[in-house]
């Protein structure tokens, strides 16, 4: 589903990631690793290809598309979900509507009808039940004034109902309480299926409890620096990253 | 509650139209020969068969017109105007002798306005919207007339009002906007052909909204509506004012006044969709639009609420204002002020307290993209004898592009150590990680540059009546085509 | 061409001979051209939007002739100081514009800092001052810097070195009044900072007696890359006295200008500020407080222009308004086209004590370029009541009560000060001025620590 083959990315010109290789088949779930300014959310950035962001070398394939002169738009339609690590406060536009704007969008860009707001109301109805989020959060401006839990819930949502190929979850557990980890990821839990594909970014082993990976690579310097099954985290967790870091010298 | 916007679809739809309204209705006109003298004051004066006070008062502003300097101190440029190149009188001429029903009106005027979007004849059966529509300068079709009038409502064209009801037009026409207050005012006093009048008698809570349509039509005929709105003590009235313009190449003058009066305990809430052609791309042509629009609280506890939606025009030149002279009396000013292109806007609102215990809000959010300049102006005066007075002012501007300007120029004036006066203004670029968010999520940018700005002027469409506030959000979308990139 | 501008410049011929640098060429030229620029605007009318709320009857009832060396002769026996325990702390002083090297204290000036009268810079280094003297201050459309580039007697000539770092406070002190009938005086003063240098000064306005006179004064700096100035001032004219000051400055890559402006005193008194950023990385903290009673106007106009990307600036202003007195804050920031990443804060608030003072407050941005963040905020009203009935719930009496708040009050803007001494001495000068003394100019030995005479 997705190829990433000697990624380069550039911040302001200096360079965070220093060729990056991944690949990632449907159904598999891979998690990134790594030290804080290892380049992790960097890479989140660039597969859903935010300014500012710019690569300079290598390739992204995505479902054999060259993704990175593509929109940001038109990969959300192609069906890559970037969940934030700080989801953006938009004062003013009730999260329905941004719900509803944002599916009717990738419906058109799937070439599927788009829905009338009584269709969008019983499938939005079913997400939040099933994710047992509550009716008013859909009519508060998004993410405006939501705790950090309701943020991230909030997240799932909108991953729930716009129903992406490639799920990238970036820090998903910064800022949450455990009971608020849980409730987050039995939601991410819930949307695994065949057809789907996630990729965690995170820094701690304990997100991995509750969302279990694949696949867990370990991001440092701008480089995968190894790459493993599930154990891989819990090595991590017990010998720190200073090995790997070292490792890169 | 705010209607949820259209989907970007439809949105999309409607900008790729470029300006929907831009289309010329084809029917004979009677106009009076160009230019402007006294002759011109008194044709007009003529023409509405006015009684000799109001000639009198019309040819008193014209000659002080004559001595008035043109307001210098707005921050837009625009050519001088030359006041003989203009037509000062056009009618539809099906008009001077009044259809009395909408089966009499000329089938093409019809179809203009339901071009518009508003066919009159939907209007009765639907939501109890009742609209005295302004053809260029005469006002063809009043509905609901019979139902207003059961209750004890006037509601008619302000020519009818001067034959129906002289003394109340005598008393109160030009009593909140004398015609010495500004050049565009005076002239306006000296040549207004038509508007709306309302008088919403004692107890009375008028039972639907009021609606009238703008629209300027014939070539080189600046528009010259006078509207005068009188709700007596214990009433309340919603009045909703729309404007559109065709495509012209040359600027159009269109210099209207609006009086507002409120006695004891009544209010006035008055919202303005304006949409008038605001030039091309380029910047050629456009409405010229220097309105004066002024409100007075005369009775204690009374109230008055300014809503306003500004997308269209050249240049605007606008201060919808309160004077508050009834204790206890409010006022208010919500308005959204978008300029793309080479538009220029300067306006804003005067709160002149006089009472005791007066209160007055203030909520303005500019938007300037493409090469754009907009300005917003404000006066707060506080006045000696405006014990406990208070405002309170929030002023938002938003960039869209590093062409346009966007100015915060207000006046805070206190005189009294009772009243208190807040105000707060903040000026930023529009917010990437918003915008990138939205994106993120599949939304075009231009949608989700609509989206993000609807957010941000979400204060202000919450105040408008539901029917508007589905135009406004649209009109918000289309007046920023072609602002990204 | 107006009639009262003959009455500044009638004396102009028989005054010429006695001013600073009469008969060098180039200053000549200069003054010849404030003059002319002078008569061809006439001073400011209420026609003109910055002077809207500020009208100069006080120069229009009074007749004003040029001080005199002899108007210098008056008797000072005690100097105006913010440091009157520190008899080291380097100064300048002009007694109704003339120089006072008997009172000045210029020996302890540290190296790599020089600081001269006007006639003193002359002799200096003539060449230097030639290339910086009206560098900043533009006379277009500014006929009261016309006029005092025309006129200009007295005033500091000020350079810090490059690199040279100074901690103790300069003052520049200006005493006027007690003079045979109404007269006017021009300072003209001059701080250049070089490249890296840091420096504190203290510009004091005081008047003695109760007779009019008139200040025209002009303050031209220029604060190059990586040098910070501090510029503080205190006004404190007498209750006749018309002070109309105005400051130029230009500001470099990287470098500071704060400045600090403390006004008590004068009939009328205006305070306008022109900054221009023109450095990325330049900030500018343009703060200030005022405190007025009787019928006394005070005016403070400021603008800051922001002209490259990534400047900032932080204005903060707080005033206390007493029986009829009056005040003018208009505020302008000015972002230029292509001053991205501008950061800019405005902050005015006002406090009336009296049903008969008044606050007219104009607060302006004016924006082209979009990626800026730029605030103002402003407000009016009165002591708040629930805070005075709650110290006089705990036993303080209502008057002390009251000028706690005022203090606390006003402490928003002295914060601003970041030399830490100065804030001390300014706060001191705001205690006693809320402690409800009269502050004239004869009266100041009797003030509180801190503000006193030597």
């Amino acid at each position: 589903m997705l190829h990433i083959k000697g990624l380069h990315v550039s911040v302001d010109d200096t360079e965070i990631l220093k060729g990056i290789d991944l690949i990632i088949k449907s159904g598999e779930t891979h998690a990134i690793m790594g030290p804080n300014g290892s380049g992790k959310s960097t890479l989140g950035y660039a597969l859903a290809g935010r300014d500012g962001y710019e690569v300079t070398r290598g390739e992204i394939l995505f479902k054999d598309h060259d993704l990175i002169e593509m929109s940001p738009e038109d990969r959300a339609g192609a069906g890559i979900f970037l969940a934030f690590q700080y989801p953006v406060e938009i004062p003013g536009v009730p999260n329905t509507t941004f719900l509803k704007e944002a599916l009717n969008s990738v419906r058109r860009y799937r070439g599927e009808e788009e829905l009338d707001a009584m269709e969008f109301v019983k499938i939005v109805r079913e997400k939040t039940k099933e994710l047992g989020i509550p009716d008013d959060m859909l009519k508060r401006p998004v993410n405006v004034g939501f705790s950090g839990g309701e943020k991230k819930r909030n997240e799932v949502l909108q991953m729930a109902v716009l129903n992406p190929a490639l799920a990238i979850l970036d820090e998903t557990d910064s800022g949450l309480d455990i009971d608020a980890l849980k409730v987050v990821a039995n939601g991410v839990n819930t949307l695994r299926s065949p057809e789907r594909a996630t990729l965690v970014i995170t820094h701690y082993q304990r997100l991995l409890e509750h969302i279990v990976p694949d696949f867990v690579h370990v991001l440092a310097k701008g480089k995968i620096q190894c790459s493993g099954g599930k154990e891989l985290a819990l090595e991590l967790e017990e010998k720190g990253y200073a090995e790997f870091a070292q490792a890169a010298e | 509650m705010v209607a949820t916007p259209d989907t970007a679809a439809q949105v999309r739809e409607m900008t790729d139209e470029k300006y929907k309204y831009g289309f010329v209705t084809d029917i004979e006109v009677e106009t009076a020969p160009k230019g402007l003298n006294e002759d011109i004051v008194r044709f007009i004066s003529k023409k509405k068969n006015e009684p000799s006070w109001l000639l009198d008062w019309r040819l008193k502003a014209y000659r002080h017109w004559l001595k008035m300097p043109e307001p210098a101190w707005q921050k837009p440029n625009f050519p001088a105007i030359d006041y003989q190149d203009s037509f000062y009188y056009s009618a539809p001429k099906s008009a001077a002798d009044k259809p009395q029903s909408l089966d009499e009106v000329d089938p093409e005027l019809l179809k203009t306005y339901e071009k518009l979007g508003i066919p009159l004849r939907e209007q009765e059966m639907l939501a109890g919207v009742a609209v005295d529509a302004v053809f260029d300068s005469v006002s063809v079709a009043t509905t609901f007339k019979s139902k207003l009038e059961e209750v004890g409502v006037i509601f008619c064209p302000i020519s009818e009002a001067v034959q129906r009801c002289p003394d109340l037009v005598r008393q109160y026409l030009g009593s909140v906007v004398p015609y010495t207050d500004n050049k565009h005012a005076c002239l306006n006093s000296a040549v207004f052909t038509d508007g709306s009048f309302v008088y919403i008698p004692k107890g009375v809570r008028c039972p639907m909204e009021l609606s009238t349509y703008f629209r300027i039509n014939a070539e080189n005929t600046g528009q010259f509506e006078r509207t005068l709105i009188i709700a007596a003590d214990d009433s309340y009235v919603s009045y909703l004012e729309g404007c559109t313009a065709p495509m012209r190449d040359e600027n159009q003058l269109h210099a209207a006044v609006v009086e507002l009066v409120t006695l004891d305990n009544a209010e006035i809430k008055y919202s303005t969709v304006q949409n008038w052609y605001p030039g091309d791309e380029n910047g050629k042509g456009g409405i010229f639009n220097f309105v004066t629009k002024r409100g007075a609280c005369r009775g204690h506890n009374s109230k008055i609420s300014w809503t306003q939606v500004e997308t269209g025009s050249a240049v605007t030149w606008k201060y919808p204002s309160c004077i508050l002279q009834g204790d206890n009396s409010v006022g208010e000013f919500f308005s959204i002020a978008i300029t793309n292109n080479f538009q220029q806007a300067d306006t804003g609102t005067k709160m002149i307290h006089l009472g005791r215990n007066t209160s007055s809000k203030i909520i303005s959010k500019g938007i300037s993209a493409g090469r754009s300049d907009q300005t917003y102006r404000g006066l707060v005066r506080m006045g000696p004898k405006a014990q406990d007075a208070r405002n309170y002012t929030q002023c938002d501007s938003l960039l869209i592009g590093n062409q346009c300007g966007a100015h915060t120029v207000p006046y805070i004036e206190s005189k009294n150590k009772k009243a208190i006066v807040e105000h707060e203004a903040t000026t930023s670029k529009i917010n990437e990680d918003q915008l990138f968010y939205l994106r993120q999520r599949g939304i075009d940018d231009e949608s989700a540059i609509a989206l993000v700005v609807n957010g941000f002027c979400r204060e202000v469409l919450q105040q408008l009546p539901m029917e508007f506030a589905v135009e406004a959000q649209k009109l918000v979308s289309i007046s920023l085509e072609g602002s990204v990139g | 061409m107006n009639s009262n501008t003959d009455t500044f410049l009638s004396d102009y011929e028989a005054v010429y001979p006695g001013l600073p640098g009469s008969g060098v060429k180039w200053l000549d030229s200069i003054r010849r051209c404030g003059m002319e620029e002078f008569r061809a605007q006439g001073l400011p009318t209420g026609r003109t939007e910055d002077w809207k709320y500020t009208r100069l009857r006080s120069l229009e009832d009074t007749i004003f002739r040029p001080a005199t060396l002899e108007d210098g002769e008056v008797d000072v026996n005690q100097l105006p100081t913010l440091f009157s325990g520190d008899s080291m702390v380097p100064r300048i002083v002009f007694v109704n514009g003339c120089l006072k090297t008997e009172f000045s204290c210029m020996d302890n000036l540290p190296d790599g800092v020089t600081v001269d009268s006007l006639r003193g810079a002359m002799d200096r280094d003539p060449e230097w001052f030639a290339s910086h003297l009206g560098q900043v201050g533009c006379i277009d459309g500014n006929p009261l810097v016309a006029l005092n580039t025309a006129m200009m007697n007295s005033g500091a000539v000020v350079r810090v070195h490059k690199d040279t770092a100074v901690e103790k406070p300069i003052e520049m002190i200006f005493v006027a009044g007690l003079t045979n009938g109404p007269v006017a005086y021009y300072p003209r003063n001059l701080i250049v900072m070089d490249e890296g240098a840091d420096a504190t000064f203290i510009q004091h306005h005081t008047g003695l007696g109760g007779g009019p006179y008139f200040v025209n004064s002009v303050t031209e700096i220029e604060v190059s890359g990586n040098a910070r100035l501090r510029h503080y001032s205190v006004q404190n004219e007498n209750v006749e006295a018309t002070h109309l000051a105005s400051i130029h400055v230009r500001v470099g890559c990287d470098a500071t200008y704060e400045a600090f402006c403390m006004s008590t005193g004068g009939r009328l008194s205006r305070n306008e500020s022109f900054v221009r950023l023109e450095g990325s990385g330049g900030h500018c903290g343009l703060n200030g407080a005022y405190m007025m009673r009787g019928k006394e106007h005070c005016d403070n106009t400021t603008l800051i222009e922001h002209m490259v990307p990534y400047t900032s600036c932080r204005e903060v202003f707080k005033g206390v308004l007493d029986d009829e007195s009056r005040s003018v804050f208009q505020g302008k920031i000015t972002v230029h086209k292509d001053a991205q990443k501008t950061d800019g804060r405005m902050l005015s608030k006002t406090l009336l004590l009296s049903d008969r003072a008044e606050i007219d407050t104009k607060p302006e941005l004016e924006i082209y370029a979009d990626d800026v963040k730029c605030a103002h905020g402003a407000t009016t009203g009165q002591l708040n009541t629930e805070a005075l009935f709650y110290l006089r719930s705990r036993g303080i009496p209502d008057a002390l009560a009251r000028s706690l708040l005022v203090e606390s009050f006003i402490a928003e803007a002295i914060e601003e000060i970041s030399h830490l001494d100065v804030r001390a001495a300014m706060t001191g000068l705001v205690a006693s001025q809320s402690s409800n003394r009269r502050c004239l100019g004869i009266e100041i030995s009797e003030k509180s620590e801190g503000y006193k005479f030597e």
